[in-house]
């Protein structure tokens, strides 16, 4: 068994939106290096609980790396020093005795702080609203397999939509650009046949709705890979520019005159 | 807080046009950008007739003005001068919106792919914008050169880089077109969405290979001039 972790935490502490945050240290003490990230948190706060103190807000849920819903820069990197991991699979294993470990909350214009290390990251929701969905009929269920589609196609899509929209990308985008997550929805929606009625409306909605988010843009340095829980590729944010000028240089206005057979 | 409430879907996000929205304005960043990264390669391959010595330079300078009866030079400045003027605007209204994006920063943030060419463009461009108007003055209209005789330009190139100030900045200059041209390269391929794995090898060493060649031998100019190799 190995030996238990002692920590030193630097939090940033944010009473709500409005106030000013600043940086409190934590002592984290006799920490198991079996635990996850979010249980070492979930000790800390059982102690100021206990000493009356206000304990720190963090998004959680699913703990199992598949909802996105945690997020916080552990040492200046997204979810912490590992790869394709999520804040709730990064264990305690990975740090030293006696490490110093900074957390912050993803920083960006479209994700205000809500508290502490939680931040609204609704500009996500609004994105998808504007254009991350396909039209099918609800009736009665389809043939399996009625739709042909090629297994290369199929995967890569898969590969997008493993996406689960923690805002990663954001918040390592050292311009808070969101390209790698609208990427990631165009591509998933836009490789199969159900995505196709929509496809060049849904990049210029949605591209339109991150602008007015007012995520930044993209200048291709290549951190959101490498924060990106989920591997989600920037050969993406290619493909999405590609569609991007597609559908604007052949997008027609609505016709008036249409429908006569 | 962010501006927008609600999604914008329909007709008023298609009203966001082109030029304004933040994909639009990548796409004429990276486009310009092969105007002129197409334009320093040419520039150096043409300076190449240093090397061949007075009469072969000043023949080709003799060729840039008088080519389709002097009109040639002029259609190329004002490809240029518009590239440069759409490359800054993009530019400077993106870099705008990247720190209005990120208002607040990191304590403790850690790089992991992001390169020292693409946290620099900024710095680079702003540099090989300032070289380009210095380097305007001093060999094309002769303003700030020791002894500018507008029909030598082979003379004015090397009485030019006999100054090693004047060869220094070219030389740092040169140094920061690299940085430029390394990222930038490889990132218009990107914006215009040319991205393959069959090729991403490849476009990978195409921005270096240019960068290279390109840097290394504009550098070897005012070293040639200076060591007395080009007199």
């Amino acid at each position: 068994m190995s030996k238990d972790l002692n920590l030193t935490l630097h939090v940033w502490r944010q009473k709500n939106a409005k106030c000013d945050g600043k940086f409190v240290e934590y002592p984290a003490e006799n920490i198991s290096p079996d635990m996850s990230f979010l249980e070492m948190l979930d000790i800390v706060n059982e102690g100021l609980i206990r000493k009356g103190e206000e304990p720190i807000t963090f998004d959680h849920d699913c703990r199992e790396g598949i909802c996105g819903t945690c997020s916080m820069v552990i040492n200046g990197r997204p979810h912490g020093p590992r790869e394709r991991t999520t804040t709730c699979q990064l264990h305690m294993r990975s740090f030293k005795d006696g490490d110093s470990v900074t957390i912050e909350p993803w920083r960006a214009e479209a994700f205000p702080v809500i508290k502490d290390l939680m931040v609204d990251r609704g500009a996500f929701d609004r994105i998808i609203a504007a254009g991350g969905f396909i039209s099918v009929p609800t009736g009665s269920p389809q043939d399996a397999n009625a739709l042909p589609i090629p297994k290369e196609k199929a995967e890569l899509s898969m590969d997008a939509a493993a996406c689960i929209g923690c805002g990663a990308c954001v918040a390592a985008c050292p311009n808070a650009s969101a390209m790698l997550f609208l990427s990631a929805k165009v591509t998933h929606l836009g490789l199969l046949p159900q995505g196709q009625p929509e496809r060049y409306l849904r990049v210029r909605d949605m591209v339109a709705q991150m602008d007015a988010e007012q995520f930044g843009t993209c200048t291709n340095h290549g951190e959101c890979e490498a924060a990106c829980p989920k591997g989600i590729k920037m050969e993406n944010i290619a493909r999405m520019n590609r569609d991007f000028i597609k559908a604007s240089l052949t997008y027609r206005p609505a016709t008036v005159g249409g429908g006569a057979g | 807080m962010s501006v927008a409430e609600q999604s914008i879907a329909g007709a008023e996000a298609r009203g966001h046009g082109f030029l304004a929205s933040s994909v639009g304005r990548k796409v004429v960043m990276a486009a310009t950008g092969v105007i002129l990264f197409g334009f320093v390669t040419v520039h150096m391959l043409g300076n190449l007739t240093s090397y061949l010595g007075v009469t072969a330079m000043n023949h080709y300078a003799e060729f840039l003005h008088t080519m389709i009866h002097g009109g040639g030079i002029w259609i190329f400045r004002a490809v240029l001068l518009t590239a440069v003027g759409l490359h800054i605007w993009a530019a400077t209204t993106l870099t705008l919106d990247n720190m209005a994006a990120r208002p607040t920063g990191y304590r403790a943030q850690q790089n992991v792919a992001s390169t020292w060419s693409s946290r620099t463009m900024r710095w680079s461009g702003v540099i090989l914008a300032a070289f380009i108007i210095y380097h305007l003055l001093h060999l094309t209209t002769g303003t700030v050169h020791p002894n500018f005789d507008p029909t030598n330009p082979y003379a004015n190139f090397v009485n030019g880089f006999k100054v090693p100030a004047a060869s220094g900045f070219y030389i740092v200059a040169q140094l920061c077109l690299g940085l430029h041209m390394w990222h930038g390269v490889w990132s218009f391929t990107q914006s215009l969405g040319l991205a393959h794995p069959r090729y991403d090898r490849l476009r990978r060493n195409f921005a270096t290979g240019l960068t290279v060649l390109v840097v290394g031998v504009n550098i070897s100019y005012p070293i040639a001039v200076l060591t007395g190799f080009i007199h």
